[in-house]
């Protein structure tokens, strides 16, 4: 007996099997979450007071044709009947038929995420790539007018209406100065002639080697990107000054310049290497924010993506295209999460 | 700090690269129209589904009919389309269409009488939503195959009973008319469908233009048909871009990157009044707002009371103000434009006529009722007006907002005192509004005749019943334009129904193009006719 339980010790030690009860774990956190997801999305979607039979049959079609159409969407059924057929079907990847649209879900988002996941990409790298160093600024310059500047900058970005600035600037650098392209994606005669491979028009004009299109498609994302960018860095800025701040009144950074370490060293190497890790995590969430779509910036620039579709399927009670988008949503955040997690093992020695 | 400089300075470079290489201000070429829309209540492009309105512009540039409307002369009444010519039998209940020859579809293929015959049988045996529009005239799925008969190069259609021609043809006009491609549609029937579900995003027509990309809530790309009976059109790509925001739009068009901007809101239209290179048209549509009061209500069963209502609206001063550019006041139930449109405004906010009214029926004291309305903007806004001048009479008016849901079920079941309503007509003959705000066979709560807003409002009419039947099968189009034109007069004065408002659609476009027709009243848009 002793024999076995030592073999037992020593597989639960082992690496290989450490691995695969993390991985089933996650996965087993994955399904819980997303089934927890769904189930609220779902008797929501339910309880609320639209009609997706109105929607299909309108507003004047007789009582025969309202009861056809209630009984093909299977709303005769019991409500938690209904959910298990649900589920069964997104396990086998479908999730049934957009009411609005008439198109599968599954095509519908294939459409429309690529288009948030690019914006909101751009968005996060802008946001990230000024946000951070600002932040740091600020926390080392504490008080200056640098400090000053960037509370201001980040104040604005928290507290007006995406779409007032949004508009203020289609109006100025599209209408009055020209200098950037207008809402859509791209202009309307460049549409429809690269091949769409990944479905995000940078990398698929990119990889066909167009480069006008990619240029035009660049005069076009710029604003409502740079409009999220601003948005992130706001976020993404504040966090950052006060992280470092929080590290640079630490006693190790005063040891560290007692021994006469470079300014530039003891920021950047200790502070900033200390930060890192809660950093991740304020990206990642900003990040995944950015990529439920932002409902106002798509509608005012016209970019048909995900954050406008959620929304105008659940004005007309098209539920499963509002719980396709929610399922995708959903995952992207879960994604994120183990993303994020994986990013810490690899910045945090302790993890390691 | 170098660090912080130079990469912040990197970034800024990188922005501004990006930014200042673009090209200077767009114009769109001199073959493609570009229009802004709201294109998201597209469902189907199904002509024989197909019941929206952004659906109905598409159809209507993609599929001929038997007969349709010239754009240029929208009031002119129809005019021969696929059909050459046609004859009535004697006994009026038999018209017989001659085809005309040479047509084509996208495909190729010959328009004939084959395809019009399979198209009416298929509109009826598929029962889709606006199906109705066929079925009134006694067609049904056991009886297509004696009713819709094509010989040879003619195609005859028999009604159950005689009625007006001008009634059956200008039913055939509207989508659930247009003629398929019977080949092609049936070589993609799927479980019996009729081809329903293929024909929801492909097309097979022999309009003036074929289908290049239906992108939803995106675009809608059209490409003209070189072979298009009537003519090759000028217009040889037509891009219909889904903007929500009229400032974007309005923006678009300014910067000549559409030609065409369809929802503008009056300030927005304010603002580009007067612009270089752009010019406003205004259009009427066929978009009724009224309210309705229940004659199962005491109170409102009062003829006086009714009355006294009519004239507590401020019509002009809600037109004036927030309807401003997008209705007008008109106070019948046919929109202008339709065959028997009458101009007559009898009524106009009259506080002192009101009341004498009021103290006649014995509520000089006024009273406590309720207004239903459904959580759309401008309807609740109308509903506050009417809260407001009722309220001068002493009237207190309490108003239930709700979803479409909510106010249509209790206005089906007619537990409403009074509802706040928008009427969309269903097909371009007079008979479409007459027949729900004039007719009422049956009132009892049994018949449940939830369609007709005469049933809905429980106002018992057998005699003006009649009067719209009679209309109905009237063959002179002269006397049966009179015939509606005193329908709606005595409905004015007797009705429980308060029509206020037409709609009015601003157009804002490039002035450089020219030969728009959005269809007015009676139709949807026609892009073959424009010229840039």
């Amino acid at each position: 007996m002793a024999f076995a339980s030592d073999i037992l010790k020593g597989r639960r030690k082992s690496p290989f099997y450490r691995a695969a009860v993390k991985t089933v774990k996650t996965v087993a956190a994955i399904a819980v979450t997303m089934l927890g997801l769904l189930f609220v999305t779902f008797f929501i979607g339910r309880v609320m007071p639209i009609d997706p039979v109105l929607s299909i049959v309108g507003e004047r079609a007789s009582q025969e044709m309202r009861d056809a159409a209630y009984v093909a969407l299977g709303l005769d059924k019991p409500l938690i009947v209904q959910f298990f057929y649900y589920i069964a079907d997104i396990v086998q990847g479908d999730f049934g038929k957009s009411l609005r649209t008439g198109f599968p879900v599954a095509d519908d988002i294939k459409r429309v995420f690529p288009a948030t996941m690019e914006l909101a990409t751009l968005g996060t790298i802008i946001g990230v790539s000024i946000g951070v160093p600002l932040g740091v600024l600020a926390a080392v310059k504490r008080g200056s007018w640098i400090d000053q500047v960037a509370r201001v900058v980040a104040l604005i970005g928290y507290s007006m209406p995406v779409f007032w600035i949004g508009l203020i600037a289609l109006m100025v650098l599209y209408g009055k100065l020209g200098w950037v392209g207008g809402p859509g994606r791209l202009d309307i005669f460049y549409e429809d002639i690269i091949p769409s491979v990944t479905g995000m028009i940078l990398i698929d004009s990119a990889l066909a080697g167009d480069w006008t299109i990619f240029r035009n498609a660049i005069s076009h994302i710029i604003l409502p990107a740079g409009l999220l960018g601003y948005y992130s860095l706001a976020y993404i800025s504040r966090m950052t000054r006060s992280f470092m701040l929080e590290q640079l009144n630490s006693e190790y950074i005063i040891t560290a310049r007692v021994k006469g370490m470079s300014e530039a060293a003891v920021i950047w190497k200790h502070a900033f290497g200390n930060i890192k890790v809660q950093l991740i995590t304020v990206i990642a969430l900003s990040y995944a924010g950015l990529l439920e779509g932002s409902v106002l910036t798509e509608i005012i620039f016209a970019w048909p993506g995900i954050g406008s579709y959620i929304t105008t399927s659940l004005l007309s009670a098209d539920m499963n295209a509002v719980m396709g988008g929610t399922v995708v949503v959903g995952l992207v955040f879960v994604l994120l999460n183990i993303f994020s997690d994986l990013l810490y093992k690899f910045f945090d020695p302790r993890a390691k | 700090m170098n660090q912080f400089r130079s990469f912040t300075l990197g970034a800024a470079i990188a922005l501004a690269a990006g930014v200042t290489t673009l090209p200077a201000v767009a114009e769109t070429p001199a073959n493609m129209l570009v229009i802004a829309n709201r294109i998201d209540d597209i469902t189907t492009l199904d002509p024989a589904q197909s019941f929206e309105f952004a659906g109905s512009d598409v159809n209507r540039n993609i599929y001929s009919k038997l007969v349709g409307f010239d754009p240029a002369d929208l009031t002119g009444g129809y005019i021969p389309a696929l059909a050459d010519s046609w004859t009535v039998s004697e006994d009026g209940m038999t018209i017989t269409f001659t085809m005309r020859e040479g047509v084509t579809f996208e495909s190729g293929n010959a328009v004939t009488a084959k395809d019009a015959e399979y198209s009416l049988r298929r509109a009826v045996m598929l029962n889709k939503t606006p199906s109705f529009i066929l079925t009134q005239f006694g067609f049904t799925a056991d009886n297509v195959g004696e009713t819709i008969v094509a010989d040879g190069n003619t195609l005859s259609i028999t009604t159950d009973q005689r009625y007006a021609t001008s009634f059956v043809l200008n039913c055939l006009t509207s989508t659930i008319g247009s003629i398929v491609d019977s080949k092609v549609v049936m070589e993609h029937e799927v479980d019996g469908d009729m081809g329903n579900e293929w024909l929801r995003t492909n097309t097979a027509g022999s309009g003036a233009y074929t289908l290049g990309s239906w992108k939803p809530n995106e675009s809608v790309t059209l490409v003209s048909n070189p072979d298009f009976f009537r003519g090759a059109p000028a217009m040889e790509r037509v891009v219909v871009r889904n903007i929500q925001e009229s400032s974007t739009q309005r923006l678009l068009l300014e910067r000549g990157d559409i030609d065409v901007a369809r929802n503008l809101n009056p300030e927005d239209v304010a603002g580009i009044t007067g612009a270089d290179g752009i010019a406003v048209d205004s259009e009427l549509r066929g978009r009724l707002m009224y309210i309705s009061m229940n004659q199962k209500s005491e109170i409102l069963s009062n003829p006086k009371v009714v009355e006294a209502l009519k004239y507590l609206i401020d019509y002009e001063g809600m037109q004036d103000s927030f309807l401003n550019g997008q209705y007008t006041v008109h106070q019948a139930f046919l929109p202008r434009t339709y065959l028997g449109e009458i101009a007559d405004k009898p009524f106009s906010l009259n506080l002192a006529k009101a009341k004498e009214l009021l103290a006649e029926a014995g509520y000089a004291d006024g009273f406590e009722i309720g207004i239903v309305v459904r959580e759309a903007q401008e309807r609740i806004e109308i509903a506050q007006s009417i809260q407001n001048t009722f309220g001068q009479a002493g009237i207190t008016v309490n108003i239930t907002v709700g979803t479409g849901k909510q106010i249509l079920g209790v206005y089906r079941a007619r537990e409403h005192d009074i509802y706040v309503g928008a009427w969309g007509p269903d097909y371009p003959d007079p008979n479409t509004n007459a027949g729900t705000f004039a007719f009422n066979p049956v009132n009892t709560d049994e018949a449940g005749a939830t369609g007709l807003l005469a049933w809905r409002n429980a106002w018992d009419i057998p005699a003006m019943s009649e009067a719209t039947l009679a209309a109905v099968v009237e063959n002179d189009r002269d006397t049966r334009a009179a015939m509606y034109e005193a329908l709606q007069r005595e409905h004015q004065q007797t009705s429980p129904f308060a029509v206020m408002f037409q709609k009015i659609e601003q157009t804002g476009r490039g002035a450089n193009v020219q030969g728009l027709s959005l269809g007015g009243a009676i139709t949807a848009v026609s892009y073959w006719t424009v010229t840039k």
